[in-house]
Formats: structure tokens, sequence, C-alpha cells
């Protein structure tokens, strides 16, 4: 008779399950390609090289990034920006820039590294390919488009498509942006990767007060 | 015997087919459906609306697939068995009426595969039958786990065909004493549970006979091979049991033999305790096309409610330990279903011929 109680106290455990993910919130399922989960702010996904609102790129090929890598995955050549041309605003330009994702540990070593924010992280975490030579991402796929979108390895892919890269959330982590003491330590975020365009943070006083 | 009867017995046929066949099509969806809801999951929601074409897609991957025969395959047999499996699945549910009688051309039309007057033997002898072929893809497969999941078959139907055939005895007997005149036909029992006793409680044997209900129950889950009695299949211990080395079209058939006979045994349960298609129908009330086929629907809604309890007991139980298997078969089960026929042969007795001292 002990045994009857314990099955119907099974049976009712299941039963309100069941209740639960019909007709309350019970399900814990995401239907993947269809819908998405929101992603925390400073998710890690893949790399873009960012410009500057006037199309400049911001990185200017000093290689921290590279020695930060504890993958070592980054490969960068710097070149010195052609003088009637310039693409950086700086002395050089990554003429050069390579992530290989397969060893990449998406630690974001080489976004804290970066002294222009040139390297940010994005949300898009698809990145799937069907052979390893395309999981090295060169600049055509780091660096972002002219309209402030990110490159896609592959564009006609399906996933692409549906997944969240027409508004691809990044972030930028800036510390004293303006080199400001006030600022010390302070950090800011923004939504999307690109032309560093937020808002002023507040100052350290501010921020005590 | 006309070319008109002919046709009514081949419509006959064809619908029990067709029926059998659509529902096992939904059942192995809604038993996917259902264990996924009490597992906080989805299910199958992607092959058409709600993934109803699931199964379907399913069996017509399976028809395509390659049959494997293993090298030490008794062939014939290993062949014949998925057939065995698949012909009782389909018998069983012949006899069982599934509806109110029609008159089509000025005959009478029982909704029933056929109109048999020993259907409670017919379906005993098919649910044993049913055991062959798990039995025999076993042994033919020239396999070990197979042959173990065809030997624990064995066993398990023993043990509980004896407790399910005492659950009907009692059952059949008080139905034989409470209406006109004693009988094995299903379709005699369903009119036997017609009407209600004190106004609105319905005459279903399941209420005088409950304890035959809950021993009737428990081994049609053990007869179907269902969790958490199937050690026949046990995936865990066996791989696959008596369906390890099947592949392809024969190992579909295996499946649709399964959901035809849990359809087939939750039918007969209902049919013998819930009152089987008996229901309000309304007559006057609704037109008569509802009326006509509302026991139907009262006669699937029964059949579901316990093919429903099925899939909760299967999302629920882990599987018993083979000692605990036939401990409740032959120590708890067998006991109480003797005790349960002398308890109702007694009182049955006394409402038919008085106390004995008067």
């Amino acid at each position: 008779m002990a045994g009857l109680g314990a099955f119907l106290k099974g049976l009712r455990v299941t039963g309100k399950v069941m209740v639960d993910t019909v007709f309350g919130d019970g399900l814990v399922t995401t239907k993947y390609p269809e819908e998405f989960r929101p992603k925390p702010q400073r998710f890690h996904g893949r790399h873009v090289l960012n410009r500057y609102p006037d199309g400049m790129e911001k990185c200017i090929g000093c290689e921290l990034c590279a020695g930060a890598c504890p993958a070592r995955c980054i490969y960068v050549r710097g070149l010195d920006n052609p003088p009637e041309h310039p693409v950086s605003p700086g002395e050089r330009y990554g003429y050069v820039y390579e992530i290989n994702m397969l060893r990449c540990i998406f630690c974001g070593l080489c976004v804290e590294a970066c002294p222009t924010e040139a390297i940010t992280m994005t949300h898009l975490f698809e990145m799937s390919t069907s052979n390893r030579g395309d999981a090295i991402y060169t600049r055509n796929e780091l660096l972002m488009r002219p309209d402030g979108s990110v490159p896609h390895m592959f564009p006609e892919d399906p996933l692409a498509k549906m997944s969240e890269l027409a508004t691809a959330d990044g972030w930028v982590r800036a510390t004293a942006p303006s080199g400001v003491a006030a600022y010390e330590g302070v950090q800011a975020w923004q939504g999307t990767p690109g032309p560093a365009s937020w808002a002023p943070e507040p100052t350290q006083e501010e921020l005590d007060a | 015997m006309d070319l008109v009867d002919i046709l009514i017995v081949v419509g006959r046929v064809l619908l029990v087919f067709v029926l059998l066949l659509l529902t096992t099509v939904f059942n192995v969806w809604l038993e996917r459906k259902v264990v996924a809801d009490m597992q906080n999951r989805v299910g199958p929601d992607r092959a058409g609306p709600w993934g109803l074409l699931q199964t379907v897609a399913d069996g017509l991957k399976l028809f395509f697939k390659e049959q494997v025969t293993p090298a030490k395959a008794e062939y014939g047999m290993f062949a014949l068995a998925p057939l065995l499996a698949i012909v009782p699945a389909f018998l069983m549910f012949m006899v069982v009426p599934f509806g109110q009688p029609f008159t089509i051309a000025g005959r009478l039309v029982p909704l029933q595969g056929t109109e048999l007057n020993v259907g409670v033997l017919f379906v005993l002898a098919m649910s044993s039958l049913a055991v062959y072929a798990v039995v025999l893809a076993g042994w033919s497969s020239g396999s070990k786990y197979p042959l173990l999941g065809g030997v624990r078959a064995t066993a398990q139907a023993i043990s509980y065909e004896a407790a399910m055939g005492l659950a009907m005895v009692s059952v059949i007997m008080f139905a034989s004493t409470s209406t006109v005149g004693g009988s094995l036909s299903l379709s005699d029992i369903v009119a036997g549970q017609a009407g209600t006793y004190l106004g609105f409680v319905p005459r279903w044997n399941i209420f005088p006979q409950v304890v035959a209900f809950v021993i009737f129950f428990l081994a049609i889950i053990a007869e179907t091979n269902r969790s958490p009695f199937d050690l026949v299949e046990a995936e865990q211990e066996l791989v696959g049991g008596f369906h390890t080395e099947y592949s392809g079209m024969r190992f579909a058939m295996y499946q649709l033999a399964e959901y035809c006979n849990i359809f087939s045994m939750s039918a007969i349960c209902a049919t013998l305790f819930l009152g089987g298609w008996n229901g309000p129908t309304f007559e006057g009330d609704v037109p008569t096309f509802v009326s006509a086929i509302l026991p139907t629907v009262w006669f699937l809604i029964k059949t579901y409610a316990i093919i429903f309890s099925f899939f909760w007991i299967r999302a629920t139980m882990p599987r018993l330990r083979y000692d605990q298997l036939m401990q409740l078969g032959w120590k708890r089960l067998i006991p109480a279903a003797l005790v349960w026929l002398m308890v109702s042969t007694v009182a049955i007795s006394v409402r038919q011929f008085g106390l004995p001292w008067n």
C-alpha cells in the first residue's frame, strides 16, 4: 500500500509538469533557429573589426591583440598607411588580420588589449564551417561593412539569414575614452559594434553621488 | 448472402483496419508529445501541423531502409515473426464493438469487425499469440540480447496472462448474471452496461468490479510490454530486446503491432469495464447524424483515457526489476484476482439465489 502511495505521488509530479508545460510556462525549450534566447550584453561571440564613423579602420596593426592572445590564434601584419589614401588614422593599419576561430577560446583578451577598440566581440555564434580553412577569418570576414553591419562567412547560408546578423549586437568596452581622470575605472558599453557613438558616461563624481 | 452483405463485411473489415492504422499513427505522435510535455520538452513539432505527420515520416523512412538479416539468423522464422506480431494485433480489435449498430439497406450493421459469440476468448487467444512473435523473433535472430528478451517475454506473458484472464472471468461472470443470459460476446457485454445505477451513476462494470479493473489494467500494461513492464525490450540492459536485430520495415511492423496492441487492449478494457460505446446520444435534441456518431466518440474518449494513463505511467515509473515483475505477477496480482473472483462469485450467487440459509 505504501508503494501505491508513492505511485500516485509520482503520477502527480508528472501530471503537474505536464499541466505546467502545456498551459503554464514550464516549457524550457527555445525553438532555436526560429527564436533566439536573449543573450547577455557581454556575450563573447565572434569578433569584428570596427571602423570610425568616417569609415576609417580603427586597427592600427600594433599586434597587441596577437600578443595578448593565449591561444595564439590571431595573426596580424601591419603596413604603413599610404599617405594619399590612409586606411587608418594611425601610422600603420592592419594589412593582414586573421583569427583562427577553431583555436580561439573567446576569452576577450584581444578586446581588452586593443588600444583603439578596433577589435570587439559580437553576439554572433553560428560559425560552423564544412572545412578547416573556412574557420580562419580574414579581413574580409572580420572587418565591418561601411554601413556598420557585420559580414558573415557564408551570406547565402539559410542560418545566416535566420540569425541576428542584421542586428548583430556587439559591445565596445572603453575605459576613460577621453583620457579624463574623472572617468578612471569607468567602463561603458554600447549595444552595437562600429562607430563609437555612445552617450557621455557618468563621471566618477556622478557615480559616487 | 448477396453482394450487399459481402460489401458490408468488406467495409467493416476495412473500417477496422483503417481505424487501427490511423490511431497508430496518431498514438505514436501522442505518446511522444505527452511524454515530452511531462518532461518539459516540446516533442515532435516539425512534420505537419503540431508534428502530426511525424509518424508518417518515420514510417516512410523505415520503409526505404535496408532490412538487415544477421548471419546467424534463422531466416524463415526471422522474416515471419513480424507478421506474427502484426496479424494478432489487427485481429484482436476485430471483435470490439466501437459504435452503435446502424441500419443500412435494410440490414442491421454492427460497428465492429465481426460479431463473435466468443469474443472474449478470441481476445485472450490473440493476445497470447502476440507473444509468439516476440519469442520467435528473439530466438530466430541468432543473437544473445534478443534471445534474452524473448525468454523474458515468455515468462512475463505467462505470469500476466493468468491474472488478466482471472480478472476477465470475474467481470464476465458479473456481466452475464446482471444482464439477459450469459455471453462471451463483447457487444453483449457492452449492451449489458447500458443504463444507470440510481439514476446517475452509469452501469459500468468498473464500479462493482473495481479490483478486477485494476488487475486487468496492470495486466494489459504488462501484456503490451509497456513501461514499467517493458523488460522485453529494455533498452538499457538488452539494447532493444527482441527487436535488436530488426531494421527497416520489419522493425516498423513491430512498432505498428505494439501500438495496435495498446489501442486494442485499451479498447477492450473500455469495453469490459467502462461501458464501451455507451453514453448519452441526445437523440432528438441533435441531428440524427450527430447522435449516430456520438457512441463512437464516447468509445474513443474512454479508450484514449486509458491510453493516456498508459503514457502517463510510462513517463512516471522506472522499469521494474525482473524479480519484482515476477513477484507482482505471481504473489500479488494472481492471488488478488483469485480472491476477487471468489468474492464476486459469492456476491453474485447471493444476489442471484439469495442467502444460503434463507
